[in-house]
């Protein structure tokens, strides 16, 4: 809760934006709908790894759950999904406009809640590591998770599955995913900005700063872990949803569990903005989203090579991120005071003494 | 008025092949300020830490208003009423003094859907009243981290009382602060003891300081428990100026 002002002109302008852009650039669309994906990843991951000090890299996993549950939800509803995804089916099936929206309701709140639901039961497993050893477990579950839908043939195995088709013209779905991803990201930064201001906000900050003082201090340390990652995993949840059925075919390594690109994007995105702040992960994506789209498209071939310098810069030189940045330079813009050098301030000598664990 | 809060029995503790504490009993009694001496290394932070449930003991057995704590993790005994301030001075160092108090609100009573509340009114008011006790009341929106040492250890003990513990549990309170605020801080303990009724146990090297407070004084020396009496009395034991002194 670094920074306490509200902004609520930003978000009014970033609403409108958001409302302007598939009707000024009808050609940038798509672009524009994954930038609101990538506020969505860069904001829910920052839950954990900027506010709480938890860095996961297996938050790609809840994606993909959410994306597979709405699309065995979207399918179960109306037909056997063992049959649909079967390789040997000839049938061609075909949705109603009811069956459509009905499946795509249904599953997407499903999604949402399954994909909380595995937040709290993985968390029985990660919250029980720490620092280095948190984020190379939740990377295992995401990993483990793609690896689990690649083997199983009632979901299409790694043949992935085609998603109900949408009952209308390719102008109008691009708009309607597009506004679906658009709502998503508005909904979860005004969470975000209500969930920061609770004493929630304060207890994951505190246990960011010190874990062992908040448990020290009686705090139930793990009710708000296991909360915060279930309130992001069911953001990505719903997004895995979406993301699923304007893909139009969802497959387990590239499209639901990426782990190398998605997973890693929504870190990048986090530091480049600058974890821990509200804005950061926005200001974040949208310039990631922005380089992302002009090496892609002007240095083809060489795009992971961009991505790979952009992490070392980021990591080697600009750790605080844009708006950390901001908040360094001008403390005051942000509502942040810091305490003006005292003089006759005693050294500190306990900066020498043995951790209190010690014997003594 | 004059029964016993926290009741360390036989405790033992042992790291690998060092013997921390071994069979070490005391007593604090309710509403007193009890004192914790010793040299260096004699097993009274591990005593600290076994009391506040950092990690178990070997044998023993600690208990709190007649309950057995031994078997109980940190928080359990942090929300029981019993908390412990640490020698290095640990508050959140990101966060301004004021959240840094309101954080610090007693959890016991929490309920799940607590967490979602949002303090105001009698709680920032109380918040702000203890940064008033404390003197850092103009410094309530400034980065805790940005705060000198001094006044770090005001905060963690300003939070500690934001907590509304039954017993206290303070590693060298004085440590590190500059010797014209000791007087200040002795003070606000004082009163902390006496108008908010907490209990303390109070680990010290400050000699002035500890037999200025406390009325009971235990010595710890080597992880055993070498004297335990008035401060007038550990003063004049030779056991204690021989471990102090090295002769032991």
């Amino acid at each position: 809760m670094n920074q306490t002002t509200p902004h609520p002109f930003t978000l009014a302008a970033l609403i409108l934006a958001g409302i302007a852009a598939p009707l000024l650039f009808p050609a940038y669309t798509n672009q524009v709908a994954v930038l609101w994906l990538m506020i969505v990843f860069a904001s829910t991951w920052d839950i954990l790894g900027g506010q709480m000090g938890y860095n996961s890299l297996g938050n790609i996993f809840f994606f993909g759950a959410g994306m597979y549950t709405s699309a065995v939800v979207q399918i179960g509803l109306f037909y056997d999904v063992g049959m649909y995804t079967s390789g040997a089916r000839t049938t061609h099936i075909v949705f109603t406009t009811a069956q459509y929206f009905t499946g795509l309701a249904i599953g997407t709140v499903a999604a949402g809640i399954a994909a909380a639901v595995l937040a709290l039961v993985t968390s029985w497993i990660v919250f029980g590591l720490r620092g280095p050893y948190f984020a190379i477990g939740t990377l295992g579950v995401a990993v483990a998770g793609a690896e689990l839908m690649a083997s199983w043939e009632w979901v299409g195995a790694a043949a992935g599955i085609s998603m109900p088709v949408f009952p209308g013209a390719p102008e109008v779905q691009k708009l309607f995913f597009y506004f679906l991803l658009f709502d998503l990201a508005v909904v979860v930064l005004i969470f975000l900005r209500w969930l920061y201001s609770t004493n929630f906000g304060l207890a994951i900050n505190a246990i960011r700063d010190d874990e062992e003082k908040a448990e020290a201090m009686g705090l139930y340390t793990r009710r708000y872990k296991r909360v915060a990652w279930s309130i992001s995993a069911f953001f990505l949840g719903i997004a895995g949803a979406i993301f699923g059925n304007m893909t139009g075919f969802i497959e387990p390594r590239d499209i639901a569990f990426p782990t190398t690109t998605f997973n890693i994007f929504m870190i990048l995105m986090v530091l480049l903005g600058g974890k821990g702040t509200f804005w950061g992960p926005v200001v974040g994506a949208v310039v990631f989203q922005i380089i992302k789209e002009v090496t892609w498209t002007y240095f083809l071939g060489w795009q992971f090579v961009a991505l790979g310098l952009l992490i070392v810069i980021i990591v080697v030189y600009f750790q605080q991120g844009i708006v950390g940045w901001l908040m360094e330079k001008y403390p005051a813009r942000f509502g942040i005071r810091v305490a003006p050098k005292d003089e006759n301030q005693y050294a500190r000598p306990l900066a020498l003494a043995p951790h209190p664990e010690g014997a003594e | 008025m004059n029964d016993a809060i926290i009741e360390v029995s036989n405790v033992s503790k042992s790291f690998g092949g060092v013997v921390a504490n071994h069979n070490v009993s005391l007593t604090v009694q309710r509403g007193a300020i009890t004192g914790l001496i010793g040299p260096n290394g004699s097993g009274k932070t591990t005593l600290f830490n076994s009391i506040v449930g950092y990690h178990p003991i070997d044998s023993g057995s600690i208990r709190f208003e007649g309950q057995e704590i031994s078997q109980l993790r940190v928080q359990e005994i942090a929300r029981l009423g019993l908390l412990r301030t640490f020698q290095t001075t640990r508050i959140y160092g990101k966060m301004n003094c004021l959240q840094n108090m309101l954080i610090s609100i007693p959890h016991r009573k929490a309920h799940f859907f607590d967490m979602f509340n949002y303090e105001r009114g009698e709680v920032v008011e109380r918040a702000e009243h203890l940064l008033s006790f404390v003197g850092l009341f103009e410094k309530r929106y400034l980065r805790a981290g940005s705060l000198s040492f001094g006044q770090q250890k005001l905060l963690e003990f300003a939070m500690a009382l934001m907590n509304e513990p039954t017993v206290l549990l303070l590693d060298e309170p004085t440590a590190g602060i500059n010797p014209t605020l000791i007087n200040g801080l002795i003070d606000r303990l004082k009163r902390a003891n006496l108008e908010f009724g907490i209990t303390m146990l109070i680990i010290e090297h400050n000699m002035r300081v500890i037999m200025n407070m406390a009325s009971k004084i235990y010595c710890l020396a080597h992880g055993e428990l070498l004297a335990a009496g008035e401060p007038a009395e550990i003063q004049r034991s030779q056991d204690v100026i021989d471990a102090y002194l090295g002769v032991h």
